[in-house]
């Protein structure tokens, strides 16, 4: 089976990016994974919320990829939510659209692992900082699966750095499109990068 | 050596090098340029071309052959079938009211009758040559006093074949000592034939042998053979026509109806063009190189009498069949000064009627010169429409009855509802906001009445109007016309009589913005605005930049933008020279911000999603300080 991956990218000056704008080519061309570029599509946050729909519709996972502004996304996902996530189509009575589909973030923080610590200065897991994401999800019938995250995004310096996880984007990207991932590992998983392997592992070993 | 060829060019070319430019810049027309030239070089002033003005004449005549057939490009036949009744209608109206009127005068005058209908049938005709040069070269082709007027050059053209055909009918002598090409002699039917073989031929090969032949020379790429091929198809036609006895400008303008839909179109127009332009020219400068100022200065009263008469006579027939017609008033005055002289058909047919014997030379000569002279005044009679004439009946056109409007009580009423009303309405009626219309513009009230929308013709600076769109009760006023003064006016009105109305102004340039405002107007938008911020937009993002960070940069922009224009309307109308140092100190302002836009340096001031700073925090402590949360990319 072949999962069609839909990602919702939001940048809002991908020109300035360093690691989003590496992550992103990483997985640019790859059959059955549809890259769609929020802000470069609704600069002024006029979202089209049937076309919106139809790609959902389109897709069996939805990949949100973006930085980690104030512990959530850039203000267009948001806008994206409040439109899109419509009551009767997306959660609430007759809202099945989107049930059954898996959903993750991808996101790049600036501060280091340890930060996201009860004992670092940003006090709370990447995990339980996404939680109202993972609600979303869960309200909306759908799989939420561990983020795939880059931390210190401020320190990497050149294109070396950033090899390892751009690699490993594409696997997860690649392993969600060819269901060669462990769904249920993925679930409870912290990182999917901290785990990569354990959640490849389930089809490989068939 | 003043019998070279080459010298005879070089005269003609001087003439219209020297004359057209300055007659152009003098305002009188490179129409009336081309006859003034052709008065001084030829024999009774400075005497460069003699007699042989009538030969050229007659060569130089293929320019309005080459005329007609870029007309006939120019309409398609879809185009033409619609403007069948006026070419029928008012066309024959005119060439039977015209000949009948003209006839009666010179019975009047106590010629013989048959004479007299010749001369009326000569006089009803008019200068397709000068008519449409003139049009076109003062911008009223397109305008329906224009159109009016082609459909009635039209309807000469055609009705020249059945003229030559009666002329030997009218004639004193015996008809058989005439010996012409026109189909005298032979049966209306024959004629009639002819005619239809002739065009239907030319139709027929237009569409099935010039296409084949063009495409084929098209793909050759051979430009000059083109342009050959091109003259040819004109040479050819008028040869085909003057063989059948047509009128050789009618045929090529066939043709050019029925090449109008090929693709060689604008090849063959840009082609023909300068020929065209260039035999006209000759055409006009011949014509004034043949008046017989002897004749003028030996009888010129009868001369002027004759050109007075008929003139008057075209004018004011022309004038009444256009209201009968339908005509707007401006269109029936254009139409009747357009057409009042005489045209060049009337010396072909005065020589014909003299061959014919229908009249003497002597009784032909003074005509001759009457039609001449007719010709040099009517672009003259142009200046006169434009300066003196169009602009008191286009006031007088205004004078239209105000509609009455039965109760209008809108929230929203709109004073000018063209291209920019129009928008503005759409969008509130998309919404079901109900809008009430005033237009000072007769034509877009009918225009929105059969699209269902309904609008009232009226002054909304007027006070009483004003009141009955219900501006008493409205609580929005789109002030949108286009005229500058027109919309001070209703602004100031409105803002006097219904000061609780808010205005939603539209203005053309910056004076007007500072005028609107300086009423106490809070909402003056720019009419060309909005597009051009679209377009700067788009551009910035052609250029690569990012749609997000485009729109951003532009909203800057027009900040700074904005502001500017509300400090300069503080001092626009107080303190001039305040103003004027307020725009120089903008415009450096402005200098300066698109400096630092520049995207290198905008980057690094533009503090929108900076990590800039946070970076250079982690540099120094990556784990322990305390990072502002504004998280990077």
């Amino acid at each position: 089976m072949t999962r069609r991956v839909l990602i919702l990218f939001a940048h809002p000056v991908l020109e300035r990016s360093r690691v989003n704008r590496k992550l992103l080519d990483a997985v640019r061309g790859l059959p059955d994974v549809t890259i769609h570029d929020l802000y470069e599509v609704y600069p002024t946050l006029g979202i089209d919320v049937a076309r919106e729909q139809a790609l959902l519709l389109d897709h069996d996972a939805i990949v949100f990829q973006h930085p980690f502004y104030w512990y959530s996304a850039p203000a267009i996902l948001k806008e994206w939510q409040d439109l899109v996530l419509e009551h009767g189509w997306a959660y609430g009575a007759g809202g099945d659209k989107l049930r059954g589909k898996l959903t993750l973030n991808a996101v790049s923080t600036g501060g280091p692992e340890q930060a996201y610590r009860s004992d670092g200065y940003n006090r709370f897991s990447i995990r339980e900082l996404l939680a109202p994401w993972d609600q979303t999800a869960h309200l909306c019938g759908m799989r939420f699966l561990a983020p795939f995250v880059v931390h210190a995004a401020l320190k990497v310096a050149g294109t070396d750095e950033l090899a390892a996880p751009r690699l490993a984007y594409r696997h997860v990207i690649e392993a969600l499109r060819d269901d060669r991932l462990d769904v249920d590992r993925a679930m409870t998983a912290t990182t999917l990068n901290a785990e990569l392997a354990a959640v490849l592992t389930r089809v490989a070993q068939r | 050596m003043t019998d070279t060829v080459l010298f005879q060019a070089f005269v003609y070319l001087t003439a219209a090098v020297l004359f057209v430019p300055v007659a152009k810049r003098a305002g009188l027309g490179a129409v009336l340029g081309y006859l003034i030239a052709g008065v001084i070089i030829g024999p009774w002033a400075l005497g460069l071309v003699g007699q042989e003005g009538h030969s050229v004449m007659h060569f130089a005549e293929f320019g309005v052959v080459m005329m007609l057939f870029l007309v006939g490009l120019e309409l398609r036949p879809a185009l033409l079938w619609q403007m069948r009744r006026p070419i029928l209608g008012l066309g024959g109206a005119q060439v039977v009211v015209c000949a009948a009127l003209i006839t009666g005068a010179a019975l009047a005058l106590g010629v013989a009758w048959k004479p007299a209908i010749a001369v009326g049938l000569i006089f009803s005709m008019s200068s397709t040559a000068i008519v449409l040069s003139t049009l076109a070269e003062r911008g009223l082709l397109k305008t329906q006093g224009g159109q009016a007027s082609f459909s009635v050059l039209l309807f000469q053209d055609i009705a020249v074949i059945p003229i030559l055909a009666v002329f030997p009918l009218l004639a004193m002598a015996a008809p058989e000592l005439v010996s012409t090409s026109s189909g005298d002699g032979e049966a209306a039917w024959v004629t009639g034939l002819k005619l239809l073989g002739a065009v239907g031929g030319v139709v027929i090969a237009g569409r099935f042998v010039v296409r084949p032949v063009f495409q084929f020379l098209a793909a050759v790429k051979l430009r000059e053979s083109f342009t050959a091929a091109a003259l040819l198809l004109v040479v050819g036609i008028a040869l085909l026509m003057q063989q059948v006895g047509l009128s050789p400008a009618l045929g090529t303008f066939v043709a050019g109806v029925v090449l109008a839909d090929s693709e060689y179109r604008h090849e063959l127009e840009a082609d023909i063009e300068p020929f065209k332009g260039l035999l006209l020219g000759l055409f006009f400068i011949s014509i004034g190189a043949t008046i017989d100022l002897d004749l003028i200065v030996a009888e010129p009263l009868q001369i002027a009498g004759i050109v007075l008469g008929s003139m008057a006579i075209k004018l004011l027939a022309l004038r009444a069949l256009g209201r009968v017609f339908g005509l707007d008033r401006p269109s029936r005055w254009t139409l009747a000064f357009a057409l009042a002289q005489v045209g060049e058909f009337a010396f072909v047919l005065l020589s014909f009627g003299v061959q014919s014997r229908i009249f003497s030379h002597e009784f032909a000569g003074p005509l001759v010169a009457s039609v001449a002279i007719s010709m040099v005044l009517s672009p003259l009679l142009f200046i006169a429409l434009e300066r003196w004439v169009l602009p008191r009946v286009a006031e007088r056109a205004v004078e239209r009855a105000q509609d009455e409007i039965a109760h209008a009580d809108t929230p929203v009423v709109f004073a000018g509802y063209g291209r920019f009303g129009q928008m503005v309405g759409r969008m509130l009626r998309a919404n079901r906001i109900p809008v009430t219309i005033l237009d000072l513009d007769p034509e877009m009230v009918d225009v929105l009445g059969r699209l269902g929308v309904k609008a009232y013709y009226g002054d909304a600076s007027r006070v009483d109007l004003l009141h009955a769109a219900g501006c008493a009760h409205a609580k929005l006023f789109v002030l949108a016309v286009d005229d500058k003064a027109e919309a001070t006016k209703i602004a100031h009105a409105v803002r006097t009589h219904f000061p609780h109305l808010t205005i939603l102004a539209r203005c053309r340039d910056r004076p007007h913005y500072f005028e609107l405002r300086a009423l106490g107007i809070r909402h003056v938008y720019r009419e060309t605005f909005g597009s051009a911020y679209e377009t700067g937009i788009e551009a910035l993002r052609q250029l690569g930049y990012r749609a997000n960070t485009a729109h951003r940069l532009a909203r800057k922009w027009r900040d700074h933008e904005e502001r500017e224009l509300e400090q300069l309307a503080g001092v626009w109308n107080t303190d001039r020279s305040a103003y004027f140092a307020g725009v120089r100190r903008a415009m450096d302002e402005a200098e300066r911000l698109m400096r630092e836009e520049d995207p290198v340096v905008y980057t690094e001031r533009d503090a929108a999603w900076d990590n800039e700073s946070l970076r250079a925090d982690t540099r120094v402590d990556a784990a322990a300080a305390p990072v502002p949360p504004a998280e990077p990319s």
